[in-house]
């Protein structure tokens, strides 16, 4: 469990902007009538998106009030997760570090290191002009492209230090490189090609319905032993 | 190796486009018609004849899941879709989201209505944005295509919703996931009552993995002796496989159960850096699972029976390598970070146990320990496994057991090791 509070520093209100208002009530109506607070995390994480990626207290009344919950419970929900930013982060960029054990054998830990050397010594401080912040996370679900970082809504992935400063420059610049692979490998396919979907049959359209002969066959089956079945039962009662 | 037309994720490295009319060609959405009207119990029937075990990491038979759900409730059912993917190691249903979406959404509307459930929720952790965004489209293509919906072709109403969570480790497990899903903290419940008697909205639940649902309408297109006729009796069919750490190049690549490690490992991962000869470990199914030494991975094979013989397990079927340059004192230290992160607090062996014991793990990373702490540590772990409300506390005390079962000579080492640098007598109480 992490300890997480709300910032000292709070703006004096909150308020969805009209379209995410709009987004917010259909949102809500994806849950059945009298569940609302089913919502709360979608819409406390559109509140955090449009604070410029962090949470203020305010944010969580105006969801109660919404939803119809009482604040604590809001409240809770805010300190529970811990992707909600209880304190304004970076207005460029808040890089996330993968530190779990499949990024940290990667070598993780140097990129942290890039991180502490070009934002702050210490995770979630801003960097003197406000532009970046950093955290370290837990597994983010990338363990075969790690080390990564992920940055707002996006993933960084086969890092090594060059290569995160390379990113954190884009960043800096307002030009962030493409997602995904920094190596240039697609997705998690072994980095040298794949090993595996070779055929070409499995593109072309030929699969679709070749399975249909046998599986008309075992309902054929199917049913005879279900006739079957059914003379054996009547042939009993006799 | 897996024969590449008995592979179900056919797109699973994106290569190919995602969207509904190419996954159509693949052969998603094929006669979906037919294996909905052979009807509810045929469905379950072949699910049971398959011997698919569940893909979230128990491996629970998923057809005798399905077969739990009360009959003749005035309840509405759910299927909730378990795309928290946050077990260390895991990467799989990332890759079944954004590059397969739509064999999972026609899963959602087959394994719904095997269920008798008009609605489906499909659970996604909050850091997967774009893999969320990718499956919303999907989603709303299968509704303009009128393939799920109201009055959709299949003629089984049925609506499938994107939730997500927040980073919470702790919403994979069922219930804290069903509590988030109500918009509470996701703390896990206890059971019973079972998901299936009560679970989301007190409603019948079935809460199923993003890959067990996914498979589902290619194993009833291709036949439940197709399935069960790969891998290894009682362990089934194909699995996706989630290669990271120290091999020369990391993967995800679906094969067969049963695979032997190192087949595995040489085929599709280009081998253990520095070659087989320079492993050190493996854990075999995500962070939870004990690892086990280089001795015992000569020989060894990759599915849910032969792993929990070794006292480890299948998990996920996520395999972090560990070469010889990797401390494995370090390596469990950190996975015991994690679980002192995610505990969820409510069960004091847990939130104080999982603490307690990264810390003595830092200790003992640097030899800053004694002997007689490795056996309190065993001890304490001991006393967590199996006196919590949830798996986590077990998921927190095995890896340290495991550590603990194979490397002790490795941390009595770094003991005396820090003893004889330091000369001083090491600290003897833990924290
Ligand atoms: C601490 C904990 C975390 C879990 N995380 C996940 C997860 O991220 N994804 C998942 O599918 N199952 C996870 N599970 C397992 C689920 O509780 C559940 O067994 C699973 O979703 C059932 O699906 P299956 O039968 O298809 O495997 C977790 C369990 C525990 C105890
Ligand atoms: S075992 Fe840990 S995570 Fe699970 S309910 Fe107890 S405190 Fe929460
Ligand atoms: S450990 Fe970093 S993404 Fe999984």
């Amino acid at each position: 469990m992490s300890n997480r509070r709300f910032h000292p520093e709070q703006p004096s209100s909150f308020a969805f902007n009209a379209e995410n208002l709009a987004w917010a009530q259909q949102t809500i109506a994806k849950y059945p009538a009298g569940k609302q607070a089913s919502a709360v995390i979608p819409l406390l994480w559109r509140a955090q998106e449009q604070c410029g990626g962090w949470l203020p207290e305010p944010a969580c009344r105006a969801v109660a009030k919404m939803l119809d919950m009482a604040e604590i419970r809001v409240y809770e929900v805010a300190t529970f997760y811990t992707q909600f930013q209880l304190a304004p982060v970076g207005t460029k960029a808040h890089v996330q570090v993968c530190g779990t054990t499949p990024c940290m054998l990667r070598g993780a830990e140097a990129l942290k290191t890039v991180c502490r050397r070009r934002i702050h010594l210490e995770p979630f401080h801003l960097s003197a002009d406000g532009a970046f912040s950093w955290e370290e996370v837990e597994c983010l679900g990338v363990c075969a492209n790690a080390p990564m970082v992920q940055i707002w809504k996006d993933t960084f992935e086969d890092l090594t230090p060059q290569l995160l400063d390379k990113v954190l420059d884009g960043y800096a610049k307002g030009q962030p490189p493409k997602p995904g692979s920094q190596t240039g490998r697609t997705a998690s396919a072994p980095a040298s090609g794949t090993t595996t979907l070779k055929d070409p049959s499995l593109y072309d359209g030929s699969v679709v319905g070749s399975w249909r002969h046998k599986f008309d066959e075992r309902v054929a089956k199917a049913a005879e032993a279900a006739a079957v079945a059914v003379a054996a039962a009547a042939g009993e009662k006799k | 190796m897996l024969a590449d037309n008995d592979r179900i994720f056919t797109n699973i490295f994106g290569f190919h486009d995602w969207r509904l009319e190419a996954a159509k060609k693949r052969g998603a959405w094929d006669g979906t018609k037919l294996l909905i009207d052979r009807g509810q119990d045929w469905i379950i029937n072949e699910m049971k004849a398959s011997g698919l075990r569940g893909r979230g990491g128990a491996g629970f038979p998923t057809g005798l899941k399905w077969s739990f759900m009360p009959k003749n409730d005035p309840r509405p059912s759910y299927l909730v879709v378990n795309a928290d993917e946050s077990e260390p190691g895991s990467c799989k249903d990332r890759e079944i989201m954004r590059h397969d979406p739509h064999l999972l959404v026609e899963g959602c509307l087959v394994a719904s209505f095997a269920m008798k459930a008009h609605a489906c929720y499909i659970y996604v952790r909050g850091e997967f944005i774009r893999e969320r965004e990718q499956l919303q489209a999907a989603i709303d293509e299968a509704y303009a295509a009128k393939l799920i919906g109201k009055g959709n072709i299949h003629g089984w109403d049925f609506d499938c919703y994107v939730h997500h969570g927040a980073g919470a480790y702790i919403c994979g497990e069922e219930t804290a996931l069903l509590e988030s899903l109500e918009g509470k903290k996701g703390q896990p419940r206890l059971k019973p009552p079972f998901p299936a008697g009560s679970g989301l909205y007190g409603a019948p639940t079935t809460v199923n993995n993003v890959e067990s649902i996914a498979v589902c309408p290619t194993i009833l297109r291709r036949g439940a002796a197709w399935f069960s006729g790969i891998g290894k009796p009682n362990n089934t069919g194909t699995k996706l496989f989630q290669i990271s750490g120290h091999v020369e190049q990391p993967c995800v690549v679906e094969e067969e159960m049963g695979i032997p490690l190192r087949e595995l490992l040489e085929k599709h991962a280009g081998g253990v850096r520095g070659g087989w000869g320079n492993l050190l470990a493996v854990i075999p199914g995500g962070a939870s699972m004990p690892l086990i030494p280089a001795e015992q991975c000569q020989d060894l094979t990759l599915d849910f029976d032969s792993l929990s013989k070794l006292k480890s397990g299948l998990g996920t079927a996520a395999v972090i390598v560990m070469d010889k340059t990797a401390d494995p004192i370090q390596a469990i230290a950190r996975l015991a970070y994690f679980y002192k992160h995610e505990s969820c607090g409510q069960c004091t062996p847990c939130r104080e146990g999982t603490g307690w014991m990264w810390r003595v793990l830092e200790r003992m990373t640097k030899g800053q320990s004694t002997y007689a702490e490795i056996d309190k540590l065993f001890d304490v772990s001991k006393q967590i496994e199996g006196h919590t409300i949830c798996a986590l506390g077990d998921a927190a005390a095995w890896p340290v057991q495991g550590l603990i079962r194979n490397y002790r000579s490795v941390i009595e080492a770094r003991i005396d090791q820090y003893a004889a640098k330091s000369g001083a007598a090491t600290k003897a109480a833990a924290e």
